[in-house]
């Protein structure tokens, strides 16, 4: 199937997510479209899927003008595709997500064993082992992206895209999921992968499209370049893909973990039996695929898990901290970057100076004195001025909400506000995630220049390339226990790969 | 600019609920024009319109910043009609039993009496969140029913005069009297109730701003209601602020009944309460959880619950209950204030659950 | 005699918990689709009033009935306007519908019968018809919880109804209007809600009376709550809330304190509130909600 948008123009509020995009995607081709965080790539192929309506513009399908409304319209025409978030009903089966909107049967009776017999069929044609009759919720990852996968199949689809579909993956996961979609295209279907990542659009694609701020600013064939010239594309200038860094000068030990285990408030365990150290002045970076303990151990280590989750014993400087709240750990000196910003990291409506306390909200010079309940807002306005000017915040007004902020920004402001504490212990997890190129250069350099102060910092990312460049070792996790420990300068993402999905390096 | 905005889509919502109004009144067929005329107009005359409408508004008030603070802190609190009824009971239990007190004793006893009485009975759902995660909007409904039994039984059964065919308690010492605000402000006759509460009413707005914009506690209370996780995050103690979020809501219920006992019928009365619980989420939700707004808006439910009674007298057709009506499309119209938004998009309702 | 005064008490719980399983059950496609439905109360007042009152004019139990399930549905869908379309917070909503309810049949009776909040008797002969000393409402209530078991777990809308309320956007993306669903799932809860208020007021009593729901369609919510959103399991929670009231009824003037003394009325009249707290407190912790519940949909945020 050939897809073409023609034209597409979309606002969200003020910001201009497309603006007059001509995208050309070929039949029978597996098309890549890259760009940072918030190029507009996503929000394009939404509008293709029906999922979001553009303001003006036209979408062509096997070169006829066609309205797509809804997904439905997109699913009648023989679109498919897959979000970054799985579009899964978690307590119900394969086969019922799978049926969903398009049921056999009559509307009187739900004939779910034909479906589940369609459902094995498919699986088995290309090479999927789904079992139809397993709940959403207690399959992997990997597994419910080939249930997304199986749900556009199911429906005939003739096109498919794919949003970050390898985010989740480990290397060799990846590996695999590439040979599906080569099998897709033998069956002459289309597929269209939306991703930042360089290497994977160079390994998979035929042709690729480049999106900067909400425009296309490139279509080249894959074999015609490389990606220091896709980067260049993609960010509009020269790009350090490394991080520069002095060698670690390791201090004395700040935090030891020993013989940590977690248990979920479902019973299971999340965190089995680790042990590690962190130092003074080193980075410690934890690696692993999303999901496999990470969040419990930074939650773990910044006191927001109730004790009787926890056991084994976390020591900081010295001291065993494990009945210490989140308060104590905090004045303690331990600071926290959390992983969902959102979720966790601020206070949405709350002001830019009101969120640069938050944590510290109880004493001075939050407060006026020791003792005092009085929020003193003079010493609040000084203080987010303070982390507006070190971490370049935009717009710099500490009146403004938090969530007038850009993502990248709102990053700067809690990352601003934990350097503030001043941390001996920066836990931090997804530092740079939905940030965009400039500031993830300016986060990183952040972080190494703490470092150097001698502050010891726990970092966790889901990117590969993220922890091997920063950290100064890797653990890495699976399945909440450590698989092995590796130096980053000497390791092979391959390497690492298996580590993270159980092997040995 | 803002502001100025933010307060248009109040007064919107209550043009549009009036409009609706209009039309129950025209559809049973009475004339809205004269219903309106006597629903607002009886409540500006001196001193009687002025005097009546401020001591319908006293509870109003109380009530309207009972659940403002507690949706501040992420909770709605629909209980506060069962806990002004405790606390009223309190107050007059106190004022019944301590009868020898001085004034200066015993007035604080009986305002403290009543003002802890709902904060307990207010943290009762709150441990129960806290503790259980049960939903605090079913358990302070039943909370309500709860209350209305218990002291229905106390009065009957332990705090009546005897032979007193009226469900009220036994009066309570003439020292815990507060003054009629008649005796001080010249050609206002003591016979209307308005009362000293209606100072502490106004008082307590001022506190309540000052304690949720001003101090690290209604911090810690605003954060746990924008975004629990994050307050966490913060070291804030969720369960420590639900309990305790519930309690300053239920205090200020309760306060009702300072108004009620020791300012007007200087007794516990059994039913009391004119919806001022359930009025006191329209008037939050109207008066934007803000102490400012809450004012204004128990001053227009004042008005009209002041002029149910001409509009009961003199109309043939409309009774009183028209302003229920009144109310509920006020609150209706508020909750789908993205109506009148461009876009149709609201600013997110406080209090979500 | 112990016999037949248990025997009616089996009677006696069915009738109490008829109501509440038809306003529990239509809270159930409400929720299910993702939207709080705590106007059950008021929407039985809806359909008890208008039970009444259309009986009253037109001397056909059947014309109230139909005309309150109409009602009610209106009044939900209204309600489903304001949360849906203009995203309101579903429990503000809900308690102004719950409001308007105590206004609204008290000046619609204030003009059409010249009373405060009542309507006029009826004749037991306008009253909906029983069968074996059970009102044929009753009867049908057990059928509605067995129809809505297969309609939830055994049709496509059944389905659909499910994911909706448990992931919207999964639903959308699958091609399902999701707004579409819950606009049903609020109007079928205010059919079934209208249906429970009718055999309040042309039913069990004869006669509309001021607030005659009396926290029913909160005690519906609860057992809504306790079981699970699940069809069965939720009957069972209802017929357990009847049961406590039908025993309240039965201990009043017999059951004594040591004393000698009778227990008073307000002590009996707590206990199904309690049994609420108690059961929510003991079983909430084990009981999930749909995971969408009260969160409007907007795919654009």
């Amino acid at each position: 199937m050939r897809l073409e948008l023609r034209n597409i123009t979309k606002r969200f509020g003020a910001v201009l997510a497309n603006d007059h995009l001509n995208i050309v995607i070929p039949s029978g081709t597996i098309h890549a479209i890259v760009g940072e965080n918030g190029a507009g790539k996503s929000t394009a192929m939404r509008i293709a899927y029906g999922f979001y309506r553009a303001d003006s513009g036209e979408i062509l399908v096997n070169d006829e003008v066609r309205e797509i409304r809804a997904p439905l319209d997109a699913i009648a025409l023989g679109i498919g595709m897959v979000h970054q978030h799985f579009m899964l009903v978690r307590p119900m089966t394969v086969t019922e997500n799978i049926v969903l909107g398009a049921e056999p049967g009559s509307a009187l009776a739900l004939d779910l064993k034909a479906a589940a017999a369609r459902v094995r069929a498919l699986s088995e044609e290309f090479k999927l082992a789904v079992d139809p009759d397993a709940v959403i919720e207690d399959l992997s990852v990997g597994q419910q992206q080939r249930v997304e996968l199986l749900k556009a199949l199911y429906r005939k689809a003739e096109l498919l895209i794919l949003d970050e579909p390898t985010a989740v993956l480990t290397p060799q996961e990846v590996e695999e999921f590439f040979a599906i979609l080569r099998r897709m295209r033998e069956q002459s279907k289309t597929v269209v992968i939306i991703t930042h990542k360089l290497s994977e659009v160079l390994a998979i694609s035929d042709n690729v499209t480049v999106m900067r701020d909400g425009r296309v600013v490139g279509n080249v064939k894959t074999g015609e370049t490389d990606a220091a010239a896709l980067a260049r594309m993609m960010v509009g200038r020269e790009v350090l893909l490394r991080v520069e860094k002095p060698p670690a000068k390791p201090g004395a030990t700040a935090l030891s973990v020993r013989g940590l285990s977690i248990t979920g408030r479902d019973g299971a365990r999340r965190l089995d039996n680790v042990s590690f150290e962190v130092r003074g002045g080193e980075i410690v970076g934890i690696a692993g695929v999303e999901g496999n303990g990470q969040t419990e151990l930074i939650e773990a280590l910044a006191g927001l898990l109730p004790e009787s989750q926890v056991s084994g014993s976390i020591a900081f400087g010295g001291r065993d901290i494990r009945a210490l709240d989140a308060r104590r750990r905090r004045e303690a000196g331990i600071a926290h970057v959390p992983e969902d910003r959102h979720r966790r990291g601020l206070l949405l409506d709350f002001s830019l100076a009101e969120n640069t306390i938050l944590g510290v909200h109880y004493r001075p010079p939050a407060v006026s004195g020791a003792g005092s309940v009085l929020l003193n807002e003079p010493a609040i306005r000084h203080r987010a001025e303070l982390v507006i000017r070190e971490f370049d915040v935009r717009p710099p007004n500490p009146a403004l909400p938090a969530r007038a902020l850009s993502g990248g920004n709102q990053q700067k402001l809690i990352i601003g506000r934990e350097f503030e504490l001043p941390p001996l212990l920066l836990l931090i997890s997804q530092p740079t995630r939905g940030v965009d190129i400039g500031a993830i250069e300016f986060i990183h350099r952040k972080i190494v220049a703490l470092r150097d102060s001698g502050c010891a910092v726990l970092l966790v990312s889901a990117e590969l390339e993220e922890v091997t460049a920063l950290a100064d070792r890797v653990l890495v996790l699976h399945n909440g226990r450590i698989a092995g420990e590796v130096d980053p300068a000497a390791v092979t993402h391959e390497q690492i790969g298996l580590l993270m999905t159980g092997g040995h390096a | 600019m803002t502001r100025l905005r933010e307060l248009l889509f109040p007064l919107i919502a209550v043009l549009c609920a009036f409009a609706v109004g209009a039309l129950v009144v025209l559809f049973i067929g009475d004339s809205p024009i004269e219903t309106y005329r006597l629903l607002l107009g009886s409540a500006f005359s001196w001193p009687d319109g002025i005097g009546y409408t401020l001591f319908f508004a006293t509870p109003l008030i109380f009530t309207g910043l009972a659940v403002a603070v507690a949706l501040r802190g992420g909770l709605l609190n629909i209980g506060a009609e069962g806990q002004l009824y405790i606390a009223a009971f309190a107050t007059a239990w106190v004022g019944i039993t301590l009868s020898n007190l001085p004034s200066a004793l015993l007035i604080p006893l009986c305002c403290l009496a009543g003002i802890a009485a709902g904060a307990a009975w207010a943290a009762i759902p709150g441990i129960l969140k806290a503790r259980f995660g049960s939903h605090e909007v079913i358990n302070t409904i039943m909370l309500n029913f709860i209350a209305v039994a218990l002291v229905g039984y106390l009065t009957q059964y332990h705090y009546r005069t005897a032979g007193d065919p009226i469900m009220e308690s036994a009066p309570i010492s003439a020292a815990a009297h507060i003054p009629r605000l008649g005796q001080f402000v010249p050609g206002l006759p003591a016979r209307i109730p308005l009362n000293a509460a209606f100072l502490l009413a106004l008082l307590s707005c001022w506190l309540v701003y000052v304690l949720l914009w001003k101090t690290k506690w209604g911090y810690e209370i605003r954060a746990t209601g924008q975004n629990p996780s994050a307050a966490e995050y913060g070291g804030v103690s969720i369960r420590k602020e639900i309990v305790l979020t519930m309690a300053i809501s239920g205090a200020l219920a309760g306060m009702v009944g300072i108004n009620e006992v020791m300012g007007y019928r200087y007794r516990y009365y059994d039913g009391f309460s004119d919806n001022y619980g359930f009025t006191g989420i329209a008037v939050a939700l109207l008066g934007r959880n803000h102490p400012v707004g809450v004012i204004a808006a128990a001053l227009l439910f004042a008005v009209l619950q002041r002029g149910g009674v001409p509009v009961d007298a003199f109309t043939q057709l409309v009774s009183k209950d028209i302003v229920l009506i009144l109310q509920a499309l006020v609150i209706l119209f508020v909750a789908a204030e993205a109506m009148f938004r461009r876009g149709g998009r609201g600013p997110g309702a406080g209090g979500r659950i | 005699m112990r016999s037949i005064l248990t025997l009616s008490l089996v009677f006696s719980t069915i009738r109490l918990a008829t109501p509440l399983v038809w306003a529990a059950i239509g809270g159930l496609y409400s929720e299910r689709s993702g939207v709080i439905n705590i106007a059950l109360e008021g929407l039985m007042l809806a359909g008890a009033f208008t039970a009444a009152a259309t009986t009253y004019y037109t001397h056909s139990p059947w014309a109230g009935l139909g005309s309150a399930m109409l009602a009610a549905a209106f009044f939900a869908f209204l309600l489903a306007i304001v949360c849906i379309r203009f995203k309101a917070n579903e429990v503000v909503a809900g308690t102004g519908i719950n409001i308007l309810f105590l206004g609204l049949p008290a000046v619609l009776s204030g003009a059409l019968f010249l009373s405060s909040g009542s309507t006029p008797q009826l004749p037991k002969d306008e009253l909906l018809p029983e069968v074996a000393q059970l009102s044929v409402v009753s009867l049908l209530a057990l059928l509605l919880v067995f129809v809505t078991q297969y309609v939830l777990y055994r049709t496509p809308f059944g389905l659909r109804l499910r994911s909706v309320g448990e992931n919207p956007e999964a639903a959308d993306a699958a091609g399902i209007r999701v707004n579409r669903l819950r606009y049903t799932g609020v109007v079928l809860s205010g059919v079934l809600a209208g249906i429970g208020g009718a055999y309040l007021s042309i039913g069990q009593s004869s006669l509309f009376t001021r607030n005659m729901t009396a926290g029913r369609g909160f005690i519906a919510l609860a057992a809504l709550i306790f079981g699970k959103w699940r069809p069965i399991q939720t009957m069972l929670a209802c017929l357990l809330f009847g049961f406590a009231d039908a025993l309240t009824i039965q201990m009043q003037g017999v059951a004594k304190l040591p004393s000698g003394e009778d227990v008073p009325v307000q002590f009996i009249q707590m206990i199904p509130y309690v049994v609420t707290i108690v059961v929510l407190a003991g079983f909430i912790g084990h009981s999930r909600a749909p995971g969408a519940l009260g969160v409007p949909y907007d795919k654009e945020s």
